[in-house]
């Protein structure tokens, strides 16, 4: 049992894909790293997602889109991904929002066609005579949230990494300026360099070294049918909806109202469903009114921590000056293969070698008021 | 302190109040069901008593809620002679809607969400309920749920062809239904549900060819085996199901290897009915956020309980099966009671005297099912499908391998002792590798086979394997059935795709620029791709 009685030269708090993007990209140069988790792999928002491969908001852009052809050759597993999009308005309003974005792509260089009603109806064959139109995204794309996240822990493993389940860090160690070791029930880990990307409860965990990371938990439910004839590009939504059919058939969506809450060091209680999944049921059978008789089978719901300005934070700290942090703000999946290797970047070498990632340093929100949840109504409900 | 501000965007106040409401909602139309709905209504409560029975004929081809095995006759594809046929076959359905209960048939209750941790934007409580055409949800005071209990389903070569059921699937076929469409049984199990399961089936004018014990003795009353050695039924001991033949119509005959080695023998039948163990229905439970607990003295999963019926949400009590096994009629009826007065105290209504609970018959469930899986296990090979739905076979199952549509297998290195080696054994996770469990069956014929499979393959009790969490609907149903078309105002008007924070979609280059305004002016949050 190395592994519980041992550190590692960098240690991991967190077991989602960012994380274990980190650990795994780390892992490929060499580095002796060492994962540890709440819980089991995945478990939270990282395995419970709509898995959308596209942020073209983000500077990790443009590495996303690099990276997620090469991501089953490189980590040796399936994820499942599957390159482009097709999004389906079926209002006026949603076709000039979905065009006003197609534009916003071809500024940055990527291709997207704008489709008419006729195009997009043959374009989805789950669509109907309500679809007016839409946009075909010739980049991005979809993966399997579940298998993408086992996908990193097995290369990891692969590489030597080593991953600790059911051990949750409930204190950094800190001394000099450098966190040195991360205490666990199941042990206290030394490190050399840690990074935290533990999701809601990075923040609780950050706080005693007079760090303050503003995150606000919230609860997202999606819905899942039974599996429906492949369509040729599965990645299809629109309609306020994000989401995709699966490999397997199955269309899995999300979007609408989040319940705002609060997390504990140890995570969520639960991640119940509510009755939502009926206006989400009565969205899928408008995108896709031709599988309006296919029977919904699940539900599940994910807790996402946000920022302030709903940006991710991933940042090379300078005191304690060996801690890395990244909080990905709900766009957490996508964006892991690029994560991971700006994570890996700021570990070994203090800065990120493919983009410039200053806008995401916690510096901006200096003088954020302490009742800034309460400013906004991001608190749970009375 | 300044007012209260609130996201538009948030799920507080975007519910409606329910369709309707009723001060106490029952669900399950059994013994503890009826007598739990009776005795509110007739101490002045307000109740709706709620049964999805009968259940549509495609609901009944897909094994839910009861494991069918294709065995029913075209006399379910008519609901409303069903409907007849139910209420007939079920004389205390006539009795309670005289007590003033509002009954619901035909009618599936596939979710309860209560407000707390996560949910505190409901509208109160409330149990989503749906027909063939629409869904809608229901307010209560006090929900008792008194689901009953659906069958063990276990896998043997051939077990996924028609004529391979449950004990309740065929219960319900021959008495509520009058719909079954076999002739010839043999039996799987020889504890009482199996022995009371012969007895029925011999009531009907079928004929049981045999019952069927791994055990080298039969476990069920002496009398109930020696009436059913008497009516000419063999029991046959220490022996295992090693195939089912069948055809076209499903199984023609089901061969049974000794356990101790030896030759098999044949026995020709059109059903094999597993009447092997039954499983308490605790999805609405589950999905209510009451807490649950492996009991192997219950039967398997059930709500923790105090006085026997009151979960840990005071708004939710439990009855009957669902409860915990063990119980007959007459005590699953007092239990009902019990459950009523619970809730009419809670609510200040007077109530009778306290009913007074009984003994429920302790079995080693658990143990006996691994017993039987062990066995099944040593039959046939690792191309045994395990998930139905899925087409997961025991070996990929063991592998944690990926499933076929994928290719060939990419975590050859990696299997069921290495993700052991992990941490402990969790259902939930082997599922979402394998896809066991993931169809639109919901598990209902595979989660406990999944859960004994890995038992026996770590050699740990099969009580320590966490729950496959249930998730609404609880039932499948169809995207036009469960939708809100009738969907409030304040939804449609507060929806979006994500969190609806504008700043989150600006891209990288324009963040600080004057064209982050135009962005956010003309998209909002409402960005994602």
């Amino acid at each position: 049992m190395s592994a519980t009685k041992t550190g590692a030269a960098v240690v991991v708090v967190g077991a989602g894909v960012t994380g274990l993007s980190a650990a795994w990209w780390l892992a490929r140069s060499g580095v002796d790293v060492l994962v540890l988790d709440k819980g089991v792999v995945g478990w939270e928002a990282s395995g419970r997602n709509g898995g959308g491969a596209s942020h073209y908001q983000s500077p990790l852009f443009h590495e996303e889109q690099r990276l997620w052809p090469q991501m089953d050759d490189l980590l040796g597993y399936s994820t499942e991904y599957r390159r482009e999009r097709l999004i389906v308005a079926v209002t006026p309003e949603q076709l000039r929002h979905y065009h006003y974005m197609a534009d916003m792509h071809g500024e940055l260089g990527y291709r997207v066609d704008k489709l008419d009603a006729a195009a997009i109806r043959e374009a989805v064959p789950l669509a109907g005579d309500n679809a007016l139109g839409g946009i075909h995204v010739f980049f991005g794309g979809h993966a399997n949230p579940q298998r993408t996240v086992q996908a990193y822990a097995w290369a990891l493993q692969d590489l030597g990494g080593r991953i600790l389940q059911h051990a949750p860090a409930i204190r950094l160690i800190s001394s000099g300026g450098r966190v040195s070791a991360v205490e666990t029930p199941r042990g206290t880990f030394a490190c050399d360099a840690l990074v935290v990307a533990a999701g809601p409860q990075s923040g609780q965990l950050l706080a005693p070294l007079g760090v303050r990371l503003p995150l606000a938990p919230a609860r997202a439910e999606m819905i899942v049918t039974e599996p429906a004839p492949l369509m040729a590009v599965g990645g299809v939504d629109g309609n306020g909806l994000y989401g995709r059919q699966t490999l397997r058939g199955n269309l899995a969506y999300g979007g609408g109202p989040h319940e705002w809450m609060d997390v504990g060091p140890l995570g969520p209680a639960a991640r119940p469903s509510t009755p939502l999944l009926r206006n989400l049921a009565k969205r899928v059978a408008e995108l896709l009114p031709k599988a309006a008789h296919l029977r919904v089978i699940r539900s599940w719901a994910g807790v996402v921590e946000n920022t302030p300005d709903g940006r991710p934070v991933i940042e090379r700290l300078t005191n304690p000056e060996n801690v890395t942090i990244a909080t990905m703000s709900g766009v957490g999946f996508g964006l892991s293969p690029a994560t991971g290797h700006a994570i890996r970047d700021l570990v070994l070498d203090g800065v990120c070698s493919f983009a410039d990632l200053g806008k995401l340093s916690l510096a901006r929100f200096a003088d954020l008021p302490d009742d800034w949840r309460e400013a906004r109504g991001w608190t749970a409900a009375a | 302190m300044r007012d209260a501000v609130r996201d538009p965007h948030a799920i507080d106040g975007k519910f409606p109040p329910p369709e309707r409401s009723s001060q106490i909602v029952v669900i399950g139309a059994g013994p503890a069901g009826l007598a739990a709905a009776l005795d509110c209504a007739r101490a002045g409560a307000q109740v709706l008593l709620v049964d999805e029975n009968p259940v549509s004929a495609s609901l009944m081809a897909d094994d839910a809620p009861l494991y069918f095995g294709q065995r029913m006759t075209g006399a379910v594809q008519s609901k409303a002679r069903m409907i007849e046929q139910v209420f007939a076959a079920n004389p205390g359905l006539e009795e309670v809607f005289e007590a003033g209960v509002d009954v619901a048939l035909g009618t599936y209750a596939w979710g309860a969400f209560l407000e707390g941790e996560g949910t505190r934007g409901l509208s109160g409580p409330v149990v989503g309920l749906a027909d063939e055409d629409r869904s809608w949800m229901v307010g209560f005071e006090r929900l008792i749920v008194a689901a009953g209990a659906r069958d063990l389903a276990l896998g043997f070569p051939g077990w996924d062809q028609p004529g391979v059921m449950g004990a309740n699937g065929l219960h319900a076929l021959l008495t509520t239904y009058d719909a079954f469409a076999g002739r010839r049984l043999v039996i799987l199990g020889s504890d009482d549900l199996a022995l009371n399961t012969a007895r029925l089936a011999l009531a009907r004018g079928l004929e049981v060819a045999a019952v069927v014990e791994v055990r080298d003795k039969a476990q069920g009353a002496p009398g109930l085996l020696a009436m059913l050695a008497d009516a000419g039924v063999e029991i046959i001991t220490g022996h295992v199901v090693q195939l089912a033949e069948g055809g076209i119509d499903g199984v023609t005959r089901v061969w049974l290897a000794p356990t101790r080695g030896g030759a098999a023998r044949a026995i020709a039948c059109d059903t094999v009915c597993q009447a092997i163990g039954l499983v308490p229905a605790i999805e609405l439970l589950d999905v209510a956020g009451v807490m649950l607990t492996a009991d192997t003295a219950r039967g398997g999963h059930v709500p923790v309980v105090t006085d026997g019926v009151r979960t840990s949400r005071p708004e939710v009590f439990v009855a009957g099966d669902a409860a915990g096994l063990g119980l007959d009629r007459e005590a699953a009826q007092a239990q009902g009671r019990a459950a009523a007065r619970a809730a009419l105290d809670s609510l200040g209504l007077a109530a009778g005297p306290e009913p007074t609970l009984m003994a429920r018959r302790v079995a080693e469930t658990m143990a006996y099912q691994t017993d039987w899986m062990r066995a099944l296990l040593g039959q046939g090979d690792g191309a045994v499908i395990v998930c139905q739905c899925e087409e997961v076979t025991r070996e990929a199952l063991l592998a944690v391998r990926q499933p076929t549509y994928l290719g060939p297998p990419s975590n050859n290195a990696r299997d069921l002792r290495s993700l052991a080696g992990d941490g402990p054994i969790n259902q939930d996770q082997i599922k979402r590798l394998t896809r066991a469990c993931m169809g639109v069956c919901q598990a209902r014929r595979c989660r406990e086979q999944v859960a004994l499979t890995l038992a026996v393959a770590a050699d740990v009790p099969v009580e320590t394997i966490p729950l496959a969490g249930y998730r609404a609907p609880v039932r499948p149903l169809p995207l036009k059935v469960l939708a809100a078309w009738d969907e409030a105002g304040a939804m449609s008007a507060g929806w979006d795709v994500w969190f609806g924070i504008p700043t989150q979609w600006t891209p990288y280059d324009d963040i600080g620029t004057d064209r982050e305004g135009r962005h956010a002016e003309i998209l909002g949050g409402d960005m994602h791709l």
